[in-house]
């Protein structure tokens, strides 16, 4: 317990955090270098902002911080003092406590039973009797109203939050680390949690605020560090920069155009998508009023940090998932709402961004997953059986055709590294003929090798005449491969824009859904 | 120390078969001290089982009879489980497959010629399992309702109905009082194999279908959708693949065996229907054991059904020899399953005790 803390006892021995430092922090995953020898410093009583696109390494570095990786090297030290964290509970003794992007409660138990779960204070029989005095106490001090008695289901995304927060302050972290806290709250929502907030560090609390949203990084934080790629680019009070500076930091890395590229010849137009209103799992409007056009012989590239619609919008195109309003033809067919199987046989190809959970089955050996697609058509099957020496013939092409490395056609799908099992449903979705190919995270978590053997076949592809739309996280592949590009945020263009006639510093205000280039100003004519 | 749980990668046909045979005699080893408790030596209890059940001619006539339901609603269940639609409904099943073929011999038995009213009977019972399949299948992709829960309840309703049946409107009036339906005609009696009870015409058609599952589940376009449905659904979903179509399917084949087994227990042993729990001695449950022991390959039914056929007249047989109460085969049959279980799971996880240094 800490001498100088006027508020509500805390439970469990844990220290005030005057100053936490991560010094050289370095953490390597196969084939990616997440954490670069970061340095990062909080004061008590700061709210520190940790900025930057998906994929910049800023949950890894808060997991290290929580305990949950252990850094390749670098140091930790909380008022001066060398720590080591080598799990959560670790974290937790020294004053860490994290809110996670998904909260994890159980929704049956009462506020009052989640909180009193893992803590070592609680008596055994009826907990949660001594507790929820504490709960209220800090219910009042922080201005987090939540019931102790309702029980969690009950409770909206808001008021879940506020309960993991009441249970890390119960454990005594003095430093919050807060994972994308605003993605599940509503507008008001929001601005109730940034009171907490502000609450929170007047006690001498500090916060670490993780966010892709830099309209927020202003609003609440005192400074902010931006990541990129595994590195700090720079830590800035927050009065002394503007949100230019910031997305100019957050993007603004070299793009370099390595690809070699023809000019596109675009034919007509084979994707028309008009006033598309899709609705996303949690009810909400994921893809607002989107029209775009996509050509033959043209790659359409739709830049955007995740979780802004795209998952959404493929899944409509694609026939999985359910259009509210508008409309989407193809080929001058309408196929709003029709069945994935359907618009697959017109010539939409598809390859899904999860690949082990949608587009393979991994239990199943390699032949049987070439053809997952088309099993029910001819030659494969007739009407009743399949042909499997058909089948493992076919595979058999396939695998040598795009030189998917594999001891043999019979082993479980599962055993092939992430590189050719994303060669295989190339393989397999390409060679449908299809007229579209609709390409998600194409090259998410490849070697250098095999993204560039995709990205080239998505290039051949295309100059055979093939429309593509490709979305991608990574800016520079979007850029590298598109002939247009238009930056997705909630569930809107920000603009449609030809990725050589606008600069970098505009896409990334797009993205951050700061600027919007009105329709077609710069879309360049065909 | 801390116990590790890790997935394994893969695991080659031929060590699997290994573990099978290990767990399993671990499982009898278990349900031998079971023996013990009651002071009886366990190798002179599994000796009766053993020579009780295949070890005289009597015994495997009535393991035989025993392993025909078993391999009728093995086969189904490991359709259905195929498709991870997890069927504990095998039990209604085959109640509602004996009622139809109950009410096709009853109103057609006097009449009809033999081989036309066994057919129809065998047709009715199928379709009297598959529509208290189907119902399970509406229940789940329209409401939501969890299949263990649909299945499981509907063998209570399927039981109560058929003791109302039999207490009803069915009842015999030749049965002097007894809850029996009238005992069936000739015609819609199955012949036996001569001083057995061996009603050889379902057993035929018991094997053919599980061959016949066999080639279903793996050359067929319908069970390559079963597989994929079963193992990933969200690629069955990207595949365009029908849920409602495939899973109406799987419960058409996994109830209608079911319905096929009750057939032939009414028109091969009892002759009549009567209470639920004589005309199906927990077939559909035991069933679900057969089902895991073949590693849901139906040929492999064949072999499990006629171990399960056996260890229930192995069990009757200890009863009356050993004065052992029925429930110790029951304790028996949940000791293997639970064996087997961990076995699978065994075979899929490798479980690593990790000393930590102090």
């Amino acid at each position: 317990m800490s001498e100088n803390s006027k508020g509500p006892t805390i439970l469990g021995k844990s220290k005030k955090i005057k100053l936490l430092e991560l010094i050289d922090i370095y953490k390597e995953f196969p084939g990616v270098i997440a954490n670069n020898n970061i340095n990062l410093s909080i004061k008590s009583g700061e709210i520190h902002a940790l900025l930057g696109e998906n994929g910049a390494g800023k949950t890894t570095l808060m997991n290290i911080l929580y305990g949950i990786y252990q850094p390749d090297h670098g140091k930790i030290y909380i008022n001066e003092e060398k720590i080591e964290i080598k799990s959560p509970r670790n974290a937790i003794e020294n004053g860490i406590g994290m809110v996670h992007q998904h909260f994890m409660l159980i929704p049956t138990h009462t506020v009052t039973e989640n909180i009193c779960l893992g803590l070592k204070d609680a008596k055994f029989f009826n907990p949660a009797i001594n507790i929820a005095k504490k709960i209220i106490e800090f219910c009042d001090m922080f201005g987090l109203k939540v019931n102790p008695d309702s029980r969690i289901w009950q409770l909206s995304a808001g008021e879940q939050q506020r309960v993991e927060i009441i249970k890390v302050l119960l454990r005594g972290a003095s430093l919050l680390i807060l994972d994308e806290p605003t993605s599940v709250l509503t507008p008001q929502e929001t601005e109730e949690f940034f009171s907490i907030l502000k609450k929170l560090v007047d006690n001498g609390h500090s916060v670490i605020f993780i966010t892709h949203k830099l309209e927020e990084v202003f609003n609440v934080s005192n400074r902010v560090t931006v990541l990129r790629q595994g590195k700090v680019i720079s830590t800035v009070p927050i009065d002394q920069t503007n949100k230019i500076e910031l997305a100019k930091m957050m993007v603004g890395r070299e793009i370099v155009f390595n690809l070699e590229k023809k000019e596109s010849t675009k034919g007509k137009e084979l994707l028309d998508v008009k006033n598309l209103y899709v609705v996303g799992d949690k009810g909400n409007i994921a893809v607002n009023n989107l029209s775009f056009k996509v050509r033959e012989g043209e790659i359409f590239g739709i830049a955007g940090v995740a979780g802004n619609g795209q998952r959404e919008l493929v899944e409509a195109i694609t026939g999985l998932r359910k259009i509210q309003k508008g409309e989407i033809k193809f080929l001058d067919k309408n196929i709003t709402n029709k069945n994935s199987r359907d618009i697959n046989e017109m010539g939409i190809a598809h390859i899904p961004e999860e690949r082990l959970k949608f587009g393979t089955v991994p239990n199943f050996p390699i032949y049987e997953n070439t053809i997952l697609k088309n099993y029910y058509k001819k030659p494969f099957s007739n009407k009743m059986m399949i042909n499997y020496y058909t089948v493992k013939e076919y595979s058999k092409k396939l695998i040598s055709e795009f030189s998917v490395s594999t001891p043999s056609i019979n082993i479980p799908l599962k055993l092939l590294s992430g590189g050719n099992i994303q060669k295989l449903i190339l393989a397999r979705e390409i060679s449908s003929n299809p007229r579209l190919i609709v390409a998600a995270h194409a090259t998410y978590g490849l070697d250098i090798a095999a993204t560039e053997f995709v990205r080239k076949l998505l290039l051949v592809k295309r100059d055979e005449g093939i429309a593509i739309l490709l979305l991608s996280e990574d800016l520079e592949e979007i850029i590298n491969l598109s002939d247009r590009m238009g930056i997705m945020f909630m569930g809107e263009f920000m603009g449609i824009v030809s990725p050589k006639e606008v600069d970098i510093e505009n896409i990334g205000l797009m993205m951050a859904g700061v600027k919007k280039i009105i329709g077609g100003a710069i879309e360049s004519k065909n | 120390m801390k116990v590790k749980i890790e997935k394994r990668t893969y695991t080659s046909e031929g060590k699997t078969y290994l573990f099978y045979i290990i767990f399993l005699a671990t499982g009898l080893f278990f349900s031998s001290l079971l023996f013990l408790t009651r002071g009886i030596n366990p190798f002179r209890a599994l000796y009766g089982i053993i020579i009780g059940s295949f070890g005289s001619f009597y015994g495997l006539k009535e393991t035989i009879a025993k392993a025909i339901p078993l391999i009728l609603c093995g086969t189904g269940l490991v359709i259905a489980f195929k498709g991870k639609f997890w069927n504990i409904g095998a039990e209604g099943q085959l109640l509602l497959g004996a009622v139809a073929a109950t009410y096709i011999a009853l109103k057609f038995g006097g009449s009809g010629s033999r081989p036309f009213v066994l057919t129809l009977m065998f047709l009715a019972g199928f379709a009297g399992g598959a529509i208290w399949g189907i119902i399970t299948v509406i229940l789940k992709i329209k409401f939501g309702v969890n299949e263990i829960i649909s299945t499981l309840m509907l063998n209570y309703i399927a039981a109560n109905f058929v003791q109302f049946l039999v207490f009803g409107p069915w009842k015999g009036r030749t049965q002097y009082g007894f809850p029996y339906t009238d005992n069936f005609q000739p015609a819609a009696t199955l012949p036996l194999i001569k001083g057995s009870r061996i009603h050889y015409l379902t057993l035929i058609i018991a094997i053919l279908l599980s061959i016949a599952s066999f080639f279903f589940i793996n050359r067929t376009r319908y069970g390559y959708e079963t597989k994929v449905l079963g193992e990933n659904p969200d690629a069955a979903k990207y595949s365009g693949i029908n849920f409602l179509k495939t899973m109406v399917l799987i419960m058409i084949l996994s109830g209608g065996f079911a319905g096929i087994a009750g057939v032939g227990e009414v028109a091969g042993i009892h002759h009549h229907l009567t209470f639920p729990d004589q005309i199906s001695a927990g077939y559909g449950y035991t069933a679900i054991i057969v089902a895991w022991l073949s590693r849901l390959n139906p040929l492999f039914v064949l072999l499990s059904a006629l171990f399960f056929g056996g260890i229930l007249i192995g069990g009757d047989i200890i009863q009356t020899s050993l004065g052992l109460p029925f429930a110790t085969i029951n304790i028996f049959n949940g000791l293997i399953l639970l064996f087997v279980l961990l076995g699978t799971f065994l075979m899929e996880y490798k479980v690593s005790i990790i000393r930590e240094k102090i």
